[in-house]
């Protein structure tokens, strides 16, 4: 697919993520506005995935390691055809599939239940674990947050994933650069990221600009050519991309738009996401 | 009198999962550096490549478990009940429970009977944890025949199973040919007509013993073997609780949370009845020989028994 094909899906992704937290009047859109091209590359470029074959052994699988990203998650799902767009509204609405995370029983397209931090890397762990237990050559795919990574079982899940040299295995890290409470080098700085992947014996790649299509389409050519070790995008990316009043607000981690500002974001998208 | 063959139940485990490994391929065995002591050993001496070792990070080793089970493996997750049910909680409450993936919790070293070890070691509290956590099973095998019977059924079982094992070597009591193990049902182990004695685990034996000693001083107790936890046997609890009119639990865990508790919730919605529980009384334990601090703790044929007169007023 063309690189401005991606990024026009991306846009539409966008809006999928901003009208489904407005309507839910609660929920993440920093975070998945910042995730939103590196999902769009992965289900409409480069994974093997089918929805209408959402549970084949064979096919590339999904972690949202960072489960309140589940807006930019579901709409990219939905625009690639696992459910109607349509739907995309009934997020955190009482009796909707669209859960408030990552809901693997009942979320078509879902490879793993997610939202507690920390977990989903495991769980993509275990699933590379077991292809290579059957010989097959899918590759798993997991996406953290940059703060999800104080979370210790991170690390574990790392150390174990170097150990077995999981080369099946592609962790990228939303490196946002905030949190709920700030600057993540001021609450508890992760940093520096990449040398420590790099210690748990991951291939590193640091990706300069994660909202970049082109960019994020060379890193993951890159991971995917690592053989005997599993690999690490760092991507640098903007939270709230492309909702110019979102830009690099921490404050826009976990509060939805209200109706003039919801408008605000969608007259922006609509021009392409160029404010 | 013949000598009783004594097994525990963690070795029981291990050797089923090593026949379970040869008979299904899609068997995956977990542990966190305790292979030896969980005695997922023997598994793994048998099928290397299916034995994953996670290292001593069992929270990793739970979430590990679900990708796996997410990928279609039926996989069984060891530990000792301390890390597993009290370190590991969240990671099988959201990662394993949330989405009812197919892993068993193969929890070592539970109860005082740990021994020496001490009270860090000494999980009292899991039946408590695990039971609260929608749809899982909870398992506490009597002996090594109820063991490996549990087992394969847990591994037959498609969902999240918490199998209690315990380190002390117990008395095999149960009947190797003729014993048929039932998820989610009790058994009669001796009928009476005073009292109903429900137990779980290595206190079933202990429960028997009681209901000798009583029986000598003219009480006729019934003695229930609730091996499974949850979902508990409301039929058989309500039915034998209707024909004593009373009701004593037994348990090497807390008196909160667990067999105590889940016979008392199943009785006050079907034939409200006093109950007696008999367990660790919201204490630690503490380091010693096991079969001394169960003894020590009031949980042996002799201090159940005493308790038992006592609640009976006799």
């Amino acid at each position: 697919m063309e690189i401005l094909e991606l990024q026009k899906i991306a846009n539409e992704v966008r809006k999928g993520i901003v009208t489904s937290v407005h309507s839910a009047k609660a929920g993440h859109p920093g975070g998945s506005l910042s995730a939103a091209d590196i999902l769009t590359y992965l289900y409409f470029e480069e994974m093997n995935v089918n929805p209408q074959d959402d549970k084949n052994p064979d096919r590339d699988r999904f972690v949202l390691s960072k489960g309140h990203a589940a807006p930019a998650l579901y709409s990219v799902l939905a625009h690639r055809g696992y459910f109607p767009v349509e739907d995309l509204v009934t997020l955190r609405h009482i009796g909707s599939y669209l859960q408030g995370h990552p809901d693997m029983k009942n979320i078509p397209g879902v490879d793993m239940s997610t939202g507690s931090l920390g977990q989903g890397v495991s769980a993509a762990v275990g699933m590379a674990i077991a292809g290579k237990l059957d010989n097959k050559d899918y590759t798993v795919y997991a996406l953290l947050g940059d703060g999800e990574i104080q979370e210790g079982q991170v690390w574990e899940a790392a150390m174990l994933a170097g150990h077995r040299k999981l080369d099946n295995l592609v962790v990228i890290v939303d490196n946002n650069g905030l949190q709920i409470d700030g600057n993540i080098a001021d609450v508890n700085s992760p940093y520096p990221i990449d040398k420590k992947f790099e210690a748990f014996n991951f291939e590193v790649i640091n990706l300069e600009d994660g909202n970049d299509m082109a960019q994020i389409a060379e890193a993951i050519k890159k991971a995917k050519a690592v053989v005997g070790k599993p690999a690490a995008i760092i991507a640098k990316t903007v939270k709230g991309k492309g909702v110019s009043f979102m830009e690099n607000q921490a404050g826009w981690h976990g509060v939805a738009p209200n109706d003039e500002q919801y408008a605000a974001a969608m007259a922006e998208l609509e021009n392409g996401g160029i404010a | 009198m013949a000598e009783v063959k004594t097994i525990a139940t963690r070795e029981s485990y291990g050797k089923t999962l090593a026949e379970l490994g040869a008979e299904n391929p899609n068997i995956v065995v977990l542990d966190a550096d305790l292979a030896g002591s969980t005695k997922t050993g023997v598994f793994a001496k048998a099928f290397p490549e299916r034995h994953i070792n996670c290292g001593i990070a069992e929270g990793n080793m739970m979430s590990v478990a679900a990708g796996l089970a997410a990928s279609g493996k039926t996989v069984f997750a060891s530990s000792f009940a301390m890390f597993a049910s009290g370190r590991a909680y969240e990671q099988i409450r959201n990662s394993i429970g949330y989405p009812h993936l197919n892993v068993k919790i193969g929890a070592s070293h539970a109860g005082i009977s740990v021994g020496e070890d001490g009270a860090t070691h000494q999980c009292n509290e899991d039946f408590a944890i695990m039971r609260s956590i929608p749809g899982m099973v909870v398992i506490c095998p009597s002996d090594d025949v109820e063991a490996r019977a549990a087992v394969r059924a847990a591994a037959e079982y498609d969902g999240p199973v918490y199998l209690r094992l315990g380190r002390l070597a117990v008395p095999v009591f149960n009947d190797p040919e003729n014993y048929k193990f039932e998820m989610g049902k009790g058994v009669v182990m001796k009928e009476g007509t005073d009292v109903s004695i429900f137990a779980t685990g290595l206190e079933v034996n202990e429960a028997i013993g009681a209901a000798k000693l009583l029986e000598a001083d003219g009480i006729n107790a019934e003695v229930i073997n609730i091996h499974t936890i949850k979902p508990i046997d409301k039929e058989l609890v309500a039915a034998s609780a209707k024909k004593t009119g009373k009701v004593v639990t037994v348990e090497e865990h807390s008196i909160i949370g667990g067999l105590g508790s889940a016979v008392c919730e199943a009785l006050s919605e079907t034939v409200p009845t006093p109950v007696l529980r008999i367990g660790v009384n919201d204490v630690y334990g503490e380091s010693g020989p096991a079969k001394a601090l169960i003894a020590k703790y009031g949980l042996d044929s002799e201090g159940i028994y005493k308790k038992v007169k006592e609640y009976l007023g006799k």
